[in-house]
């Protein structure tokens, strides 16, 4: 090992990094637990539209089931790409 | 008087269900109850390898259900526990051959019996066997390791228990779970190349019931047929040992969690 390797900053701990994925995707298969089958497709739908007006990720897209007093709520939230403009509507 | 039901379970395949089974039905057994392990594994039986009593299966799980054997003629009787019994599962390769009505059925037929406790070895995986495993339990050990496919199985595992057993269908009151951590290596947890026992509990949202400790004695247990409960010198069987006197109630601290430290004779002259 050269003293370079030293010098270098520590790279995260996988553990950590693991940590944290699993954090996410727990919270999100969790919100989303007996919602209904057509959920993750129509995800993928939206995504579709989205992508027409906004260059989005799939991961910006959340989906959380809210369940309140006798009624469901859908709740989408897309996080736009800080700094940029929406891109005008593709034709 | 009815039976307790204990499932072993976790989603995931290979993290220590039956291992977990033997020994937590041994320790029961030790503790003074009459106890009885089933292997849910059908057309995959190896419960009865690890109880050591392999070569006296002659009536199975699906025989009873089918009627084609009484309960009292497929229970292994263990050697070296008088109040401990097994059932096998059956190695045939119809998938259906366990209905809900034949479970129950086998079941209730053990409380008649007086036993104690029955605890029931999952087949990995979210399918018919695994549910019919988890279905009637009043308890659920869920066994998960420390890495990302076992823990995020282990939640949909946990989601599954409060809503597709007898006791979420018929409200009477939730199933105990109990998250048992395995396969625990306390020096890589230290170098952070794996989920610490916090970590595990902090996703989960649950504590652990114990740490089972990655122990090469757990092979040689399985080498020779006997629940590494009973090697009361290895780490792994002492953790289980805990284990078990906390599911009954006892308050134990975890041990082996921590990288060992090296006595000054270790330190002075290595190893
Ligand atoms: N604490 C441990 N330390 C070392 N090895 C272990 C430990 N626990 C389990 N093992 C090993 O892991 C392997 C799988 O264990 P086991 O058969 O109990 O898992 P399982 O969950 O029942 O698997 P399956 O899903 O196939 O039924 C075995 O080889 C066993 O010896
Ligand atoms: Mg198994």
């Amino acid at each position: 090992m050269g003293i370079l390797d030293f010098l270098k900053r520590k790279p995260e701990p996988t553990a950590t990094v693991a940590k944290e994925r699993l954090r996410i995707i727990v919270a999100q298969e969790r919100s989303t637990r007996g919602a209904p089958d057509y959920l993750p497709m129509m995800r993928n739908e939206l995504l579709e539209v989205i992508k027409k007006y906004v260059h989005v990720d799939i991961e910006a897209i959340n989906i959380n089931v809210e369940r309140d007093s006798g009624h469901e709520v859908l709740e989408l939230s897309v996080a736009l790409p800080d700094g940029k403009p929406a891109a005008t509507p593709a034709t | 008087m009815t039976a307790e039901i204990i499932v072993v379970t976790s989603g995931k395949g290979g993290v220590g269900k039956t291992t977990t089974s033997a020994s937590l039905a041994t320790g029961l057994a030790i503790a003074g109850k009459k106890v009885a392990v089933i292997d849910f594994d059908v057309g995959l039986r190896n419960l009865d390898l690890i109880m050591g009593c392999e070569r006296r299966v002659v009536y199975d799980f699906v025989n009873v259900v089918h009627g084609e054997a009484t309960l009292k003629q497929a229970l292994i009787k263990d050697k070296r526990h008088e109040n401990l019994y097994v059932l096998a599962a059956s190695q045939t390769r119809d998938k259906d051959a366990l209905t809900q009505e034949g479970v129950e059925k086998v079941l209730d037929g053990m409380s008649e019996d007086g036993f104690d406790y029955v605890v029931c070895d999952s087949p990995a995986g979210i399918e018919k066997g695994a549910h019919l495993a988890m279905y009637f339990a009043d308890h659920a050990v869920v066994v998960v390791n420390p890495e990302v496919s076992s823990v995020r199985d282990s939640d949909r595992i946990l989601g599954l228990l409060a809503s597709k057993t007898r006791r979420a269908e018929r409200g009477d009151g939730a199933i105990k779970q109990h998250l048992l951590l395995t396969r625990y290596n306390p020096a890589r947890v230290a170098n952070g190349d794996m989920l610490s026992v916090k970590d595990v509990e902090e996703i989960l949202g649950i504590d652990v019931v114990g740490v089972i400790p990655e122990s090469e004695q757990v092979l040689a247990a399985s080498n020779s047929g006997v629940p590494v409960i009973l090697d009361a010198e290895s780490p792994a069987g002492q953790a289980y040992s805990d284990t078990v006197a906390r599911i009954l109630g006892e308050e134990r601290p975890l041990r082996f969690t921590d990288v060992a430290k090296k006595g000054f004779f270790q330190r002075v002259f290595g190893g």
